[in-house]
C-alpha cells in the first residue's frame, strides 16, 4: 500500500521549508520516524521524519526545492494490505448509501454552492452560512433564505461580543479589531479633506503604533548648570551669531556624546535583523502650524554645540516655510522631540519607524529639591522622556542610556565647556 | 372611464390626438373607408375625411417615405403597416432616413413619424403575418420602440408616440386587439416613452417583458401567489431605447430573473435586457437569468399545434416562474 509523506509543520507560523538534503533514496527500507530529509525553514532546521515503516518509493520533491506544510514530498511502500479492506469497506457502504441515502444526499448537492448574492449578504451581515438550511433546489442557500435568516435574527451583537475575546485573547487590542465607529459630520461639523502630508503623518504613526510594541522612561534631571551658562551667554551670543542659542543644543550635545557609548540606541529594526547605524543622525520634530516635519541633522556626532544650534535654527525655519527637501529628511537614526517648546513637562511620543527610540526634552522647570542628603534648593529640573521599541531595546540598556545622559547634563561646568 | 379592448385603445388614441392637432393624419393600406385590416382606423374616414385619413397603394416603402417626408414638413403622420411582417420593404426609409434625419440635419430637420404595426403570432396566421419584428431595430439609435402591454397603456404611449419629435415604432400585439380588455380612461393623457412600468410588486421571481407575453406573465403570476411564490413583474413598454434603471431595480429586487418574449430566442432583446443585469446586478443575483422565447425557426408555423407549440402562453410562464422559485 503506497503512502503519501508531506511536508510536516515545523514550528507555529512556519508555512514552507526548503528540502536541503534527502536522506533516502528510492528502493531505502526505512522504519517510522526514521529520518528521510534535512529541511531548512525561515525558524528551524530539522529532519523531517518518515511517518511510516516502509520502502521509498519515490521522491517528489527535490533538493533546494520550497514546499509548501502540507505539500506531498514523497511516496513511500508500507507493505500493508489495506487496500483491499479499503475496497471491502468501499463497497460495503456504497452498497447501503445506494439503498438508504440517495435523498438526503440529493438534497444536499447545492448546500454549499452560493450564489453572488447570498455571498455578498453573508459578508455584509458576518453570516456563517454553514448553519443556514437552504430552501432551493439540492438544499441550495438562496437570497432570500439569507433575508429572512437576517430578518428574523435581529440582534447578532451578543454573538461577535462573548466571541471576539475568544477569539485570540493573547493579541494586544490593534486598530484592526476595534470595532468601526460612524464618523459622520453632522450639519454644523466642518469636514477638512486630507492633506497629503496629513495621510502621510497619519499612516507613519498608525504603522509605528500597529508594528512597534513601544515601552517608555523618564527621567528627571538638573539642569541648573545649563540654564545659568545660557543665561549669561545668550545675548551676546544672539549678536556675534544671529540667532538665538536655545537649550536644545545642549541636549542634543550630551544626547550625541551618549549615542556613541551605546550604538544599541542608535539602531533600525530591519525586519529579520537589527542594524546598528554608524553615523549619528539625529531626526527633530519640527511642528509647523498644520503638520509634523522631522529633519535630520546629518552626522551630529561631529558638530559642535553651536553648530548643532545653527543646524536646527535653519532646518526649523526651512520646515515652517515648507522649504525643506526631500534629502534633509531622510536617513535619521534617532529623533529628538523639544515637547518642552509648548509647555509640555511628560509626553509619551510614538517611535519613528524604523528607529529605535525617540527623547522628548519637555519643559525645565524651577523646583525645590533635595540636594546633598538633607538640603532643599530651588533647581531647574528637566524630564526626559524616552519611548522605545522593545523588540531593539530593553529596559536596562535604556535605563543606562538615559542615566549617563543625565551625568553629563549635570555635570555641565560652567568655565570647563564651551559651546564652540 | 370605459372598458376598453386593446385595438378600441388606438382607435381612441388617434381619434384623439386627430381632433386635438389638425396636422395629424393617417396613411396605410386599407385604413379608409375600410377602417383598416383589424378596424384600428375604423370610424376616422368618416370624421376626418380622406385628406387626412389616405389608403396608400401596397407600397410600404411609399408609405414610410411619403410619411417621414411629410413629418419632416411639420406634419404628424400615423403610417399604418398592415403588418409588421411588410415593414421590411420600409426598413430602408426608416432605419436611413427617419432614425437619422436629426442627426444627420444637426437637429435642423426632425422626423416625427409614429410607424404602427401590429406583430405577433397566435391567429393563425403563419409566415407573412405573425412576426415579432423588434429586434430588427432595437439597434438603430434614432428610433423608438413601443410595445404596450395593456388598453391603458395603449392609449397613454399612442398618444405619446404622435407629440414625440423624433420617429417612433408602435407595435401593437394582433392578438391583443380583442382578447385583452381593460379600463381606460375617456380624458385626455400620456404615459412617458422610455420608462418601464411595475406592474406586480413581488419578492420571488422577476419577470421582465413587454406586449403579450406580459398578459401571459401577469395570468402565471396571479396563479402563483395561492401557491406562495411571489412574482415581480416588470413591463417594459419602450424596449428601446431600454430603461436600464428600472431593469437593474426589478432585476435586484429578487436575484432571479425570467425574460420573457414571443421573438425566436437568439438575439432578441432579452439578449439585451440580460447584459444589463450582468452589468450591474452580479451581487444581488441568486440565479442564472433565464430567457423564455420563441425557438429559434425561421417563422411561426401554419399548423395550430406547432403554431401552439411556438406560441408563449400562461403555462410556459408558470413553470419558467416556479423552476426560478425552487431554485
Amino acid at each position: 500500500m503506497s503512502e503519501q509523506i508531506k511536508m510536516p509543520q515545523l514550528g507555529e507560523s512556519v508555512t514552507e521549508g526548503t528540502i536541503t538534503k534527502w536522506l533516502v533514496q528510492p528502493g531505502d527500507r526505512v522504519d517510522k520516524y526514521d529520518p528521510i530529509a534535512d529541511v531548512t525553514t525561515d525558524k528551524v532546521n530539522a529532519e523531517v521524519p518518515s511517518s511510516f515503516a516502509g520502502v521509498i518509493q519515490e521522491l517528489v520533491a527535490e533538493e533546494d526545492e520550497t514546499v509548501q506544510v502540507g505539500e506531498l514530498i514523497c511516496y513511500i511502500d508500507t507493505g500493508e494490505k489495506r487496500e483491499d479492506s479499503q475496497n471491502d469497506d468501499k463497497q460495503e457502504t456504497a452498497g447501503e448509501t445506494d439503498q438508504k441515502e440517495p435523498e438526503p444526499k440529493e438534497e444536499q448537492s447545492m448546500k454549499t454552492r452560493y450564489s453572488p448574492a447570498v455571498m455578498r449578504l453573508a459578508q455584509e451581515n458576518d453570516i456563517d452560512l454553514t448553519r443556514l438550511q437552504g430552501s432551493g433546489r439540492g438544499g441550495r442557500i438562496t437570497r432570500k433564505d439569507v433575508e429572512n435568516h437576517i430578518a428574523s435574527a435581529p440582534a447578532p451583537e451578543p454573538e461577535p461580543k462573548t466571541e471576539e475575546p475568544k477569539e485570540d485573547p493573547a493579541r494586544y487590542p490593534t486598530y484592526r479589531t476595534k470595532p468601526p465607529e460612524e464618523m459622520e459630520a453632522l450639519s454644523e461639523d466642518k469636514e477638512i479633506p486630507l492633506t497629503q502630508m496629513r495621510k502621510a503623518i497619519a499612516s507613519n504613526m498608525v504603522k509605528s503604533k500597529e508594528e512597534i510594541p513601544h515601552a517608555w522612561t523618564m527621567v528627571e534631571v538638573d539642569v541648573s548648570n545649563i540654564v545659568a551658562y545660557r543665561d549669561r551667554i545668550k545675548d551676546e551670543f544672539k549678536e556675534k551669531e544671529g540667532f538665538s542659542l536655545t537649550f536644545m543644543p545642549f541636549f542634543m550635545k550630551a544626547i550625541v556624546e551618549t549615542l556613541k557609548e551605546f550604538p544599541e540606541v542608535n539602531s533600525v529594526w530591519g525586519g529579520d535583523k537589527i542594524i546598528h547605524k554608524k553615523d549619528i543622525n539625529i531626526s527633530i520634530a519640527v511642528a509647523a502650524e498644520d503638520s509634523l516635519y522631522v529633519p535630520v541633522i546629518k552626522n551630529a556626532d561631529e558638530k559642535s554645540i553651536k553648530g548643532l544650534g545653527k543646524e536646527v535654527y535653519s532646518l526649523a525655519k526651512k520646515a515652517r516655510l515648507g522649504q525643506l527637501k526631500e534629502d534633509e529628511m531622510q536617513g535619521g537614526t534617532f529623533t529628538i522631540n523639544n515637547t518642552g517648546s509648548f509647555g509640555s513637562v511628560q509626553s509619551m511620543p510614538i517611535v519613528n519607524h524604523p528607529q529605535a527610540a525617540i527623547l522628548s526634552i519637555e519643559s525645565i522647570i524651577k523646583k525645590p529639591v533635595v540636594v546633598q542628603d538633607d538640603m532643599v534648593a530651588i533647581r531647574s529640573m528637566v524630564n526626559l522622556c524616552l519611548s522605545l521599541d522593545h523588540r531593539i531595546l530593553d529596559g536596562l540598556i535604556c535605563g543606562r542610556f538615559l542615566a549617563r545622559i543625565k551625568e553629563k547634563l549635570e555635570a555641565f561646568q560652567l568655565d570647563r565647556e564651551h559651546i564652540y | 372611464m370605459a372598458v376598453m379592448t386593446y385595438i378600441e385603445a388606438v382607435t381612441a388614441a388617434m381619434r384623439e390626438e386627430m381632433t386635438r392637432d389638425e396636422k395629424v393624419f393617417v396613411l396605410g393600406e386599407d385604413v379608409g373607408a375600410r377602417g383598416g385590416v383589424f378596424g384600428a382606423t375604423k370610424g376616422l374616414f368618416e370624421t376626418f375625411g380622406e385628406e387626412r385619413v389616405i389608403d396608400t397603394p401596397l407600397a410600404e416603402s411609399a408609405i414610410a417615405g411619403v410619411g417621414i417626408g411629410a413629418a419632416m414638413y411639420g406634419m404628424k403622420p400615423i403610417a399604418e403597416m398592415q403588418f409588421a411582417d411588410f415593414m421590411l420593404p420600409a426598413v430602408n426609409q426608416i432605419i436611413s432616413e427617419a432614425a437619422k434625419t436629426r442627426y444627420r440635419s444637426n437637429n435642423d430637420w426632425t422626423s416625427p413619424i409614429t410607424v404602427r404595426a401590429p406583430y405577433g403570432g397566435g391567429v393563425h396566421g403563419a409566415l407573412y403575418h405573425s412576426q415579432s419584428v423588434e429586434s430588427l431595430f432595437n439597434h438603430v439609435p434614432g428610433l423608438k420602440i413601443v410595445m404596450p402591454s395593456t388598453p391603458y397603456d395603449v392609449k397613454g404611449l399612442l398618444k405619446a408616440a404622435v407629440r414625440d419629435p423624433d420617429p417612433v415604432l408602435f407595435f401593437e400585439h394582433k392578438r391583443a386587439y380583442r382578447l385583452i380588455k381593460g379600463d381606460v380612461p375617456d380624458h385626455d393623457y400620456t404615459l412617458p416613452i422610455g420608462k418601464a412600468d411595475v406592474k406586480k410588486e413581488g419578492t420571488d421571481v422577476t419577470v421582465i417583458s413587454y406586449g403579450l407575453c406580459l398578459q401571459f406573465a401577469m395570468q402565471a403570476a396571479e396563479k402563483l401567489e395561492d401557491e406562495g411564490i411571489s412574482s415581480h413583474v416588470l413591463d417594459l413598454r419602450t424596449v428601446y431605447p431600454l430603461d436600464r434603471e428600472a431593469v437593474v431595480e426589478a432585476a435586484s429586487k429578487t436575484g432571479k430573473v425570467l425574460l420573457v418574449t414571443e421573438d425566436n430566442k437568439e438575439g432578441s432583446l432579452m439578449g439585451e435586457v440580460a447584459a444589463v443585469i450582468g452589468e450591474h446586478c452580479l451581487f444581488d443575483l441568486d440565479a442564472p437569468v433565464q430567457r423564455l422565447a420563441g425557438p429559434d425557426v425561421p417563422s411561426m408555423p401554419y399548423a395550430p399545434p406547432m403554431e401552439k407549440h411556438f406560441m408563449m402562453n400562461p403555462e410556459k410562464v408558470e413553470a419558467a416562474i416556479r423552476d426560478l422559485a425552487e431554485f
